[in-house]
This record gives C-alpha cells, sequence and structure tokens, in this order.
C-alpha cells in the first residue's frame, strides 16, 4: 500500500496575528509556522494504516520556515520517504501548493493520499479535494476511520451529530482526515534527532507556482466584536454570587 | 451567465440542514448588493418534498409550509438521480459540474461542511472557477467576508468573477431568513453521466444514543481544553448536578475519550440552544461557537481576555475557572435551599 | 590459668575433629561461594557496565557506616535497635570464632585476662542476640507490619541463626556444668545456664553426651545456613554491604545519570534485564524486603500502583526467572519495562527520593525509575496530557503551552522595571521558573518577591522572554533528548548574559541548574536559591526585619530544596527571623513529605486514589496545636497545597504562604 501524506505548516495561533502593512494579508514576520492539527492527525492515520497492512508512507511537504524538523518526526514516527517541494509558498494558495504538488505526488504512484481536512488559513477551500481533483482521483472528507479492502478503502465519514456514513471509495483516492483513530503518537526529541542523521530529504522544485482560482483579498482586519460580554470581576466569591444572581434573574435557578 | 445565484441545499436522511437556509438568507442579501435570482439547487431522489414543493404523495410539502420552513429562494432547480439519493462527493460533484457549466451563475453557494467543503473545490480546479471559502457574509456591495485563523482575522474581497463559488459559515444569517411559508416554483432536471462512480455509500452508523439529548437541554454547563484534565471534568459535573444541568464539552474534550460523543457541542456534533449555556475553560472557535449561538444566555469562564467567546457571550469572567468552581457550588445549593 | 581448650569435649576417636570441622566448613563455605557466584554473575554478565569501583577510600568508609555501624537501620528505633542487637551479636560471634582459630593454630591468645575477657564479651553479646531476637519474632509473629514480607523464608531463617546462637550457649553451659571451673562467673549467661544442668544431676559423662550431641547440631546448623544463605533471606549479609560498598559516589542525589550509549553509539533504553547496570540488577538481589521505601512513598501512601519495594523485587523477580537464559550472548531478552514492572508504576513516581533516603542497603530507586521511563518515552507510551505537556515544552519552552513572549508578562506592573539580564550586567540572575511566571494564581508571589528584592536593594534582572523551562522535571519523565534542548537554550541565553550568581525561586530549577547544567556553560558560578540567599543577608545584616509578625507556623521542605540539596536551616532561620514561632511536623527534614507534583505527576492524570499526597500532608499540618500557617518555598507546593486545602475543607483552619510573603509582611 503506497501511502502519500501530504502536510502543510499554518499559524500558529498562540501567537498574536497582526496584518501587514498591505492591509491584506497577514504578518509573517512575527509567525510561528506549526503543523497543521489535522495534517498531523493525517499522518498518523498513514502510519497507522501501515503499521496494520504494510506498505509505505511518504511525507511530502511544501517549503516553509521549520519545515525540516515537520518532515523529520513524520520518518521518525514511520515514515519512509520525506519529499519537499521547494519553492517560495509564504503567500500561496491551496490552489497554487495543489498544483504544486499534484505532478510530484502523481510520480510517486500513491495508492492513497492522506492530509487534513482543513487548515486555520484556508481561503480557497482545503487543499485535499483540490488536490484531488488536479490528480483526477476521488475525495472524501470529513474523515476519522480508514479501512483497507483490496483496491478500494471504507471510509467513516463524519456528519453533524455524531452521526457516521460509510463511503467505500476506489483507489487511488484523497481523503481529507478529521481525526486519526487513535491521537498522533510522541516522538521524543532524541529520536528526531537520530533521525535527522539518518534519514535525508529529497527535494523537487515546484513549476511556477499558479494561484489561480483562489480569491483576491481587498483587505484582512480583525474583527471588532459586535458586542462583548459584560465582564465580571473580583474575587471568587464576588463572581459566584453573581453568576447566582443572573441564573436566578434568567430563571434556571 | 447570468447574475443568478446558486445555493446548493444541504439535507441528510430527509432533513434540510439549517445552513442551506443560512446560505438562502445570505443569498438573498447578495442579490441585493448585485442583482440576479436566489436558486435554490436541490439534488436527490424522490426528494422534492424537502423543498416544501408538492410532489405526488408526498405528506412533506404541507408540514414544511406550515412550519414556514420551505426554502426561501425565488427558484427550485431539482436534479434526480438514483445516485443522488444520498450525499457522495463523486456523484454530486459530476452533477453540479454538468449544472453549473451549463447555467453559468454568477454565484454558487456551498456549506463549508462535510457535503459542501467535499465538492467545491474539486469544482473549482474542474470548471476553473474561482473559489472563496470560510465565507460569513456578504457585504452591502457584494464583497465576500470570510473568517480565517480560528475567527481572528476576517478577509474581504470582490466577489469573483465569472462564477463565484463559494462556502459559507453560519454565524451571519438567522436560518429563519432563509426560510419561508411559501413553496418556491420547481423545475425537475433529469441528469446523466452519473455511472462509474468511485465514492458510494454503505452504510449510515448511528452515533451511540446517549443518556441525554443536550440539543434538548435548558442548561448546559460546557467544558474545552482549559479543564485540563480528565479527573476535573468531576468538577463540571457536580456543579451540573447542583444546578440541575448537563455537562458538554468542545472537540478537543471528547477527542480526548473524556466524555462521550453524544456530549459533543460543535460542527460535527450537536447545535444546542438552552437557556443558559456556561462554557468553562472555552476559547469559542468557530467550530465551537457556531453551534451554541442560538443559545438564550452564554456565559464564559476564561482566563484568556482575549478568547473569542467573549464575542458571543451576554456575561464573562478571566476568573479561572478553578478558583470558582467551588465557591459557586455552594453558593448554588445554598440558593437552592 | 584459665585457657581455652580446643574441641572440648569432643571424642577424637576418629582422628582429629579439626578434620571433620574443618572439611565441613571448608565445604559449605565452597558451596556458599559457588552458589553465591552464580547468583552474583548474572548482575555483571546480564546488566550493562558502569564504573563503581572508584575513591576506594570512600567506598570503605560507606561501608563502615552503613554495614558495620548501619547508622540508616538505626534510623528507625525498634527496628533498628533489634537488627543492631542481631547483627553486632553476629560480627562479635565471627571475631570471637576468628580469635578462637587463630588461637588454635597459630598464637595462644586465649590465656589468661585476654580469654576472660573475650568469654565476657561473648556472653553478653549472646544476651543482646537474644534481645534483638525476642524483638525480631514480636514483630514479626504479633505486631505484622503491613510493610514486610511475612514469607516462610524470613522465618527460615531466624529460626536458624537463633538455633546457632542457642546451640553455642547450650554447649557453653554443658561444658561449664562438667568443668566447673573458678572462672566460670565471666561467662555469666553460660554459667546461669549450667546450673540448671548441675541441677539435672546429670552425670559428666551424660552431660559430655549432650554436649557432644548439641556440638554437632551446631555445626551442622551452621553448615546448613551457610549452603542455604545465596538463595534464602540471608543473602543480604552479602549483598547489601556489597550495594552499600558499591553505591552511587560520582555524582550529586540532584544529578541522574546520562543515557547510556553502546558502541556504535545508539542509546541503550532500559527496556529488558539487558538496559540496566550490573548495579541496578545488584540493587534487585540487595533488598531485604523491610519497606521502608513503602511506608515512605507519597505514591503508595496515595493509593496509586506504585510500589518502591515491589519495583525493586520486581526487577529481582525478573532476573531470576530469565537471567540464566540471558547468559547466552545474543539471547533476545524478555521485556521488563510493561511486564513485571508496570507503566503505571513507573508513571506513578514523583521522584522524592524518600524511598531512596530510608533505604538502609543504599538502593537507588529513582534512578530505576528514570532509566525505565526513558524507555516509556521513546516508544510513547505515556497519557496525553503528558504529551501535550511535553509537546508544549517544545514548541513554547513552558508546560502551560502559552508563547515565550507571555513569560514576562507579570513584570508590567512593577516599577521600576525589572533588570534584563540579557543587557545590563547584574549582580544576581534571578531564574523565575515557569510556575512563577506563566500560572495566574502565583503571579502575586512572583510580584511580592520582586519587590522583596528591590527592597533589600539587591542588583537582580531576569531573562525576560529567553529564559525556558529549566527542564528538571523533563528529565525525571525521561525526555533527554527535550531536556538537552532546554538547557541548551537557557545556556545559551546565560552565556550571553553578564551576571555573578543565580538565584532562583524554584527549587525544581534550582536543582538542575545547579547539578545538571554544564558548568562551563555558567563558569561554574553559584547557583542559590532564595532562601540561601536572604540567609546570606540576613546573617551579613543586609536584609533586617522591622516587624516580628507573632505567628505560629509549619514549614514544609520541598523535596528538591531539602532532601536531593540539603538546604534545610537556612528556610527555618528566615522564618524565625521574621519572629514566627516554628512547630515542626513529624515528617519534616530529610522525612518531608512530597507534595505529589514532581516527577511530572503534575501533568498525569491522577487516576484513582485514596487520598492526594498534598491532603495527607495538610491534615498531617493542623493536627499540630495552634498552627494556622502553612510555609512552603516552592510555587507547585503553594498550587499543590492551597488546592488541597480547599478538597479538605480546612480553609478556617490553615492558611498556605510562600515564605517570601513572610518575608514581605516583615520587612
Amino acid at each position: 500500500m503506497n501511502i502519500v501524506v501530504l502536510v502543510k505548516l499554518v499559524p500558529d495561533l498562540v501567537e498574536e496575528l497582526n496584518i501587514d502593512p498591505s492591509g491584506a494579508a497577514l504578518d509573517m514576520s512575527w509567525l510561528r509556522l506549526i503543523i497543521n492539527e489535522f495534517d498531523d492527525h493525517a499522518s498518523e492515520e498513514a502510519i497507522l494504516l501501515k503499521e496494520r497492512g504494510g506498505g509505505q508512507v511518504t511525507a511530502v511537504a511544501p517549503e516553509y520556515e521549520g519545515v525540516d524538523e515537520v518532515l523529520f518526526t513524520a520518518a521518525a514516527r514511520g515514515a519512509d520517504r520525506l519529499i519537499k517541494i521547494t519553492g517560495d509558498f509564504v503567500a500561496a494558495n491551496n490552489h497554487a501548493l495543489a498544483r504544486a504538488c499534484a505532478s510530484v505526488i502523481e510520480g510517486l504512484q500513491p495508492d492513497l493520499v492522506l492530509t487534513g481536512v482543513q487548515a486555520n488559513n484556508d481561503l480557497d477551500g482545503p487543499v485535499g479535494p483540490t488536490l484531488a481533483e488536479c490528480l483526477g482521483m476521488p475525495y472524501v472528507g470529513y474523515v476519522s476511520g480508514v479501512t483497507v479492502n483490496d483496491g478500494k478503502v471504507t471510509a467513516r465519514k463524519e456528519y453533524p451529530g455524531g452521526l457516521i456514513a460509510e463511503m467505500e471509495v476506489t483507489l487511488p483516492a484523497v481523503l481529507g482526515i478529521q481525526a486519526a483513530e487513535q491521537p498522533p503518537r510522541y516522538v521524543a526529541v532524541s529520536k528526531v534527532r537520530m533521525v535527522m542523521k539518518t534519514a535525508t530529504i529529497e527535494e523537487r522544485a515546484a513549476d511556477a507556482l499558479d494561484a489561480s482560482g483562489g480569491p483576491a483579498v481587498g483587505r484582512m482586519f480583525q474583527p471588532e466584536a459586535a458586542a462583548h460580554a459584560e465582564m465580571i470581576t473580583g474575587s471568587p466569591d464576588e463572581v459566584a454570587d453573581k453568576l447566582v444572581s443572573i441564573f436566578k434573574e434568567v430563571g434556571v435557578l | 451567465m447570468s447574475q443568478d445565484i446558486f445555493v446548493v441545499v444541504e439535507h441528510l436522511r430527509g432533513q434540510v440542514a439549517d445552513i442551506s437556509y443560512v446560505m438562502l438568507a445570505a443569498a438573498r442579501e447578495l442579490s441585493k448588493g448585485i442583482g440576479g435570482n436566489v436558486v435554490a439547487v436541490l439534488l436527490g431522489h424522490k426528494a422534492e418534498g424537502l423543498a416544501g414543493s408538492p410532489s405526488a404523495g408526498s405528506p412533506v410539502p404541507a408540514a414544511l409550509a406550515q412550519a414556514g420552513q420551505c426554502l426561501a429562494a425565488d427558484q427550485v432547480l431539482y436534479l434526480d438521480h438514483p445516485a443522488l439519493a444520498d450525499f457522495t462527493s463523486d456523484a454530486y460533484q459530476k452533477a453540479l459540474a454538468g449544472l453549473i457549466s451549463e447555467k453559468q451563475p454568477r454565484a454558487v453557494l456551498f456549506g463549508n461542511t462535510s457535503i459542501g467543503a467535499d465538492v467545491a473545490s474539486g469544482l473549482s480546479i474542474k470548471l476553473g472557477l474561482p473559489l472563496v471559502s470560510s465565507c460569513r457574509s456578504f457585504s452591502a456591495d457584494g464583497k465576500f467576508v470570510s473568517q480565517i485563523c480560528g475567527g481572528k482575522i476576517m478577509a474581504e474581497g470582490d466577489l469573483p468573477s465569472p462564477t463565484a463559488l463559494v462556502t459559507m459559515v453560519p454565524g451571519g444569517y438567522k436560518p429563519e431568513a432563509g426560510q419561508s411559508a411559501q413553496a418556491p416554483a420547481l423545475t425537475r432536471l433529469e441528469v446523466a453521466g452519473l455511472d462509474a462512480l468511485r465514492v458510494s455509500l454503505t452504510k449510515y452508523i448511528e452515533p451511540e444514543a446517549g443518556d441525554v439529548d443536550i440539543s434538548k437541554e435548558p442548561l448546559l454547563i460546557a467544558v474545552g481544553r482549559g479543564i485540563q484534565q480528565q479527573d476535573n471534568i468531576q468538577l463540571a459535573e457536580d456543579l451540573a448536578q447542583a444546578m440541575g444541568g448537563v455537562v458538554c464539552g468542545s472537540r478537543p474534550v471528547i477527542d480526548q475519550g473524556w466524555l462521550a460523543t453524544s456530549r459533543l457541542v460543535g460542527k460535527s456534533g450537536k447545535h444546542v440552544k438552552p437557556k443558559v449555556y456556561l462554557a468553562l475553560g472555552i476559547s469559542g472557535a468557530p467550530e465551537h461557537a457556531e453551534a451554541i449561538t442560538d443559545s438564550d444566555m452564554i456565559i464564559a469562564i476564561n482566563t484568556d481576555p482575549k478568547a473569542p467567546i467573549f464575542d458571543i457571550a451576554k456575561y464573562g469572567t478571566e476568573t479561572d475557572l478553578f478558583d470558582l468552581i467551588d465557591p459557586l457550588i455552594e453558593k448554588v445549593k445554598a440558593a437552592k435551599g | 590459668m584459665p585457657e581455652r581448650v580446643d574441641f572440648w569435649g569432643i571424642p577424637y576417636t576418629w582422628g582429629s575433629p579439626a578434620i571433620y570441622v574443618y572439611t565441613l566448613m571448608f565445604l559449605a563455605a565452597a558451596i556458599l561461594l559457588v552458589r553465591f557466584y552464580l547468583r552474583a554473575r548474572l548482575w555483571w554478565q546480564v546488566g550493562r557496565p558502569e564504573v563503581r569501583w572508584d575513591k576506594l577510600h570512600v567506598r570503605i568508609g560507606r561501608f563502615i557506616q552503613y554495614a558495620i555501624i548501619q547508622t540508616k537501620v538505626l534510623g528507625q528505633r525498634y527496628p533498628g535497635i533489634m537488627h543492631v542487637c542481631i547483627a553486632w551479636a553476629f560480627f562479635m560471634f565471627f571475631l570471637g570464632t576468628a580469635l578462637a582459630t587463630i588461637d588454635s593454630h597459630f598464637y595462644k591468645i586465649l590465656v589468661g585476662y585476654p580469654f576472660l575477657l573475650q568469654k565476657l564479651v561473648m556472653d553478653t553479646f549472646t544476651v543482646v542476640f537474644f534481645i534483638g531476637a525476642g524483638l525480631a519474632v514480636y514483630r514479626r509473629f504479633i505486631q505484622k507490619p503491613r510493610r514486610l514480607t511475612l514469607s516462610p523464608g524470613f522465618t527460615f531463617s531466624l529460626v536458624m541463626i537463633i538455633l546457632i546462637v542457642l546451640g553455642g550457649l547450650l554447649t557453653e553451659s554443658l561444658r561449664l556444668a562438667v568443668e566447673k571451673p573458678a572462672w566460670a562467673w565471666w561467662s555469666p549467661v553460660g554459667w546461669l545456664v549450667a546450673k540448671i544442668w548441675i541441677a539435672t544431676r546429670a552425670s559428666a559423662a551424660t552431660l559430655t553426651a549432650w554436649h557432644l550431641g548439641v556440638w554437632i547440631a551446631h555445626l551442622l546448623i551452621v553448615v546448613a545456613t551457610l549452603i542455604t544463605l545465596p538463595v534464602g533471606t540471608l543473602l543480604h549479609v552479602l549483598t547489601g554491604p556489597l550495594n552499600q560498598f558499591f553505591s552511587k559516589l560520582d555524582r550529586p542525589t540532584g544529578r541522574l545519570a546520562r543515557m547510556p550509549e553502546n558502541a556504535k553509539g545508539e542509546p541503550i533504553y532500559a527496556s529488558t534485564l539487558r538496559g540496566l547496570t550490573w548495579k541496578q540488577l545488584l540493587d534487585g538481589d540487595a533488598c531485604t524486603e523491610c519497606g521502608r521505601c513503602q511506608d515512605a512513598c507519597p505514591a503508595f501512601a496515595a493509593g496509586t500502583p506504585l510500589n518502591p519495594k515491589q519495583l525493586i523485587l520486581g526487577v529481582r523477580d525478573a532476573l531470576r526467572a530469565d537471567g540464566r537464559a540471558l547468559l547466552v550472548k545474543d539471547a533476545k531478552a524478555p521485556l521488563l519495562v510493561g511486564e513485571k514492572v508496570k507503566d503505571e508504576a513507573l508513571w506513578s513516581c514523583t521522584t522524592c527520593g524518600a524511598c531512596v533516603r530510608e533505604c538502609p542497603v543504599l538502593i537507588e530507586h529513582v534512578d530505576a525509575i528514570v532509566d525505565m521511563r526513558r524507555y516509556l518515552v521513546i516508544e510513547g507510551r505515556m497519557d496525553t496530557e503528558l504529551q501535550t505537556a511535553l509537546e508544549n515544552f517544545g514548541r513554547y519552552g513552558n508546560s502551560f503551552g502559552q508563547s515565550e513572549r507571555m513569560r514576562a508578562r507579570w513584570t508590567q506592573p512593577i516599577q521600576p522595571a525589572i533588570k534584563d539580564a540579557r543587557r545590563e550586567p547584574v549582580e544576581y540572575l534571578w531564574f523565575v521558573g515557569d510556575y512563577a511566571s506563566y500560572s495566574p494564581t502565583l503571579t502575586d508571589v512572583t510580584r511580592m518577591t520582586a519587590e522583596v528584592f528591590q527592597k533589600i536593594g539587591l542588583d537582580f534582572g531576569i531573562l525576560y522572554d529567553a529564559e525556558r523551562n529549566a527542564g528538571n522535571d523533563v528529565r525525571r519523565i525521561g525526555e533527554e533528548g527535550l531536556f538537552e534542548m532546554l538547557a541548551e537554550k537557557n545556556a545559551a541565553a546565560l552565556s550571553k548574559s553578564k551576571y555573578q550568581k543565580i538565584v532562583t525561586t524554584d527549587p525544581h530549577s534550582y536543582n538542575t541548574l545547579k547539578n545538571e547544567y554544564p558548568a562551563d556553560g555558567n563558569g561554574s558560578r553559584p547557583v542559590l536559591h532564595y532562601t540561601e540567599l536572604l540567609d546570606q543577608l540576613i546573617c551579613s545584616g543586609q536584609l533586617k526585619f522591622s516587624k516580628k509578625l507573632g505567628l505560629k507556623v509549619t514549614y514544609h521542605d520541598p523535596c528538591y530544596l531539602g532532601r536531593y540539596n540539603g538546604v534545610y536551616d537556612a528556610p527555618r532561620r528566615i522564618i524565625r527571623a521574621t519572629g514566627c514561632e516554628l512547630v515542626e511536623m513529624p515528617r519534616h527534614g530529610e522525612r518531608a513529605f512530597c507534595c505529589g507534583a514532581g516527577g511530572g505527576r503534575i501533568w498525569i492524570a491522577e487516576g484513582e486514589i485514596q487520598e492526594r499526597p498534598s491532603e495527607s500532608r495538610i491534615r498531617e499540618a493542623v493536627k499540630l496545636d495552634g498552627v494556622n500557617t502553612f510555609i512552603v518555598a516552592c510555587p507547585k507546593d503553594v498550587s499543590m497545597f492551597r488546592d488541597a486545602v480547599k478538597t479538605t475543607s480546612n480553609e478556617e483552619h490553615i492558611v498556605v504562604k510562600d515564605l517570601i510573603e513572610l518575608v514581605h509582611a516583615a520587612l
């Protein structure tokens, strides 16, 4: 089973986000980029499938600051090959990313491509279904469980309210992972450091980035809250008192 | 090429999802800015009734009309095919591709959901049409306003040409604004070319029947990442018991297995509309926020003053929930006598 | 002329008794040594190497202190007295027998007063032995403390040694009964028993016959004891002193061993017996099953799956079961971690060191636990909360998951602004620590500390955003790589700063900065805990208190300040200097009872427990008459104990304060 995982780096929301001077994009200079949480799950799911059914896992990531460590971490988990797509991806949207990765991924002849169902900075749709169409493969998103049955996979697709739909998908296919079947395993720092000595990251240059299909952003801004909560201050006892009086007012107490 | 605004109606097992009505309301607003009709696109098999339109032998239309839940569109294009009976990405995408390239509307609205997001991007590449995602609303002059980065950043821009594919998130419009008591005119279209489908539905799996249906509870005590440890959930349980409420949680808490999936509040969980929603240690990310905005009152307890939950809550406090919970339980018990 | 007679009353009919005695004894000794060797060789042939035979003079000193004088055993009164009575008696008997052998074959020393003195001493120690044995019988059969292993093996050993000494006493008394020498009272006990034989009016021939019988029995029992020694509970007689001799010398208690590497430079993980050092395998065989570690362990007291005694015995049992097979060089070693030693037990340890402190044979439990944890970490076998904490450490340098830029947010209201040690030279670099910086409940205490430093005119600065978690607990969790990464970052920030001494308010940071950070990165500059610093300033007169607080307080020794680094007196002097009356809890000083947060426990799910260690401690404090304030000197202690006061509903009785609050109030 030949599995490819496409991993993206996204802004860490723990940090303060600022708009750059143009007013239409995020200020990347102060950002910390971290692995997209859903891509982390996709990477874990790929390793789980390999552990269960054999095969090989290739982790592919576009060139961002800090991507090497992300790829080595994937290798430390069990990925067999690491590919970095070089180019200037800082301002690239998902259409550009999908097209840039498509030819590389096609060349790998995967049976299954896994990627996160979405990322926090998606503005032109998530990269998964976009990539799927570039590759001419079917796509199912919001997947939280994968079973392989010769030539096809059964994907458990999540709907609201906890409803699950089992979809049978012919291979090769792209799946957008919502959650891996177990939380992404911990990779010890020393393991990553060891892998850095033995694993190599292959580099493939991207063709010119074609961002067409994404929207043109006129301006970006931080939302002013239409309203803001009335804040209650004081000691825990005072706050608790006020809450109890609110509960009484509303009629739940 | 028309100025029409298509809305791809989402439905699951005979129920129209709220997002569809939100999109119809959005489409109506957008049409005020750029003109054009609001056209609801309904795909399914023997599903005309979902529009509220009469169909042979279906009791649904009367019920919907009475409830005021017909699709508030100028027109419904109904694509019927057995392969469209339940949503599958391959069939819906193929059917919509044919329709969109034929009709060439000004915009097509999809839900940013397990249905809409599965097909919109593929259509963008296949048809060479621009795509805007996470759109929350349209401005008066027809610009899209999308939210990214957990709701912390808004992006605004002109609606791209020639046909803008837009995936929408809830929150900008009330579902009621997309409903009407009048069933719209329905045009039935046959769909061809739905063979050699690569995705098929095997079965649905019901969620585990929880002991409670949180979407019907009037008092919810919700826990998020801020609860930190599984053992601390007991604190929420104690408070819920004292107040006569029910404990629920956001995605991180359910993913860890600390609460049953039946207690998940969020985009992929339940939408709730209690009298009081007490949010403990919840940041208020969009996927969670969209599921609680129908609450009568949200009270948020979070040590981060910048947490987005404070933007939708009526009352809030920065007091640490671990300092607050015990005095609160005591006082609630005292108040109950 | 009183003198010792060789083989009194033993017939020479079949040749000199010496032949039989020495033959039997040599055989017994040979069997003992062979059997012991078969046990002992497993240590170094299965375990990995470690250098433990340096500084012989110090090791011999330890042997004398712990094996002969037995200071640690005496740490507890009843079992201490019980054991030294037995052990010292046997040392004396051994000496006595050695003297007899010399007297027999080399130089007749047991003549006249030396002989009589020897008799007196031996008799006295016979009494001493029986006192000890009596205490032991009472303890094993009446008292039956839970921490002891009450198995037949122990009863067998006790019976054997009682029979040996009884045999000696009986032969002596029977001889005295026949000889009735003038100097008989020099063997007072023997003579008293002899009087019983005399009273039976048995003939000299009869008594001599009984003497022969008892003598043969005595000899055979000694032989039996010797040949069963290596496989019975008396093994500790050999392994105990060996373990004490080879105990840890090369590093201070507060420093863990580095990650071991094999010849190829690959790390060796303690997943199997092969991954443990020979000394750690000896630890297993040296365990006397006394259970003192178990009694001292806060994790065990709380009802977690950890029992330090069973952990060490687990290693021993694994070695007994699988050791032989592992002598074959490349034989696959069965997993130790997860089998005889459970994951949950390993994760329950707070690394407080109480077990190590209590152990009479100096077993090093904490080192073994950390070694095994290193394996769990590399395998990713930990609960998700701990994983999140480690990921946060890796990404943000703190366990709270907050940006590094927020680290110094607590300093905002402080006027004048605290110096940035990265930019200007300072005398004291204050390493603040994660909890003090990020925890909202501790911000007040941290600000108070800054105020105190400013008021007493200290020239100090902090590292602001460049500070990272010092890594003490990360290391004890077993994430060596992450510890190295954090230490590298901190060392880089420190090396760029100009300062003379480091002061820290967090004992965990204190321990690792002082003992584990490379000296070269720091220029070997002193690291002080703030209590040491304030104590110095009080002594030098720079810090004077203007008020006497008059509170009745108790003080909780933080594990990493007290047990690990020996700082007990400085905080107490400060408390007294502020005019407070200090009342000690029963478990204080070296015996202080851990709050339960160390070793990563504060980030691990509690699980099913009976009573939190912090709650047990608060209950202990509340019992002290008139004490209403609980003083701590560690930020984690403040959090843990404040919670415990609430959960034990003691808010009316006691309040938890950091020592700095006393200082602040008394200034």
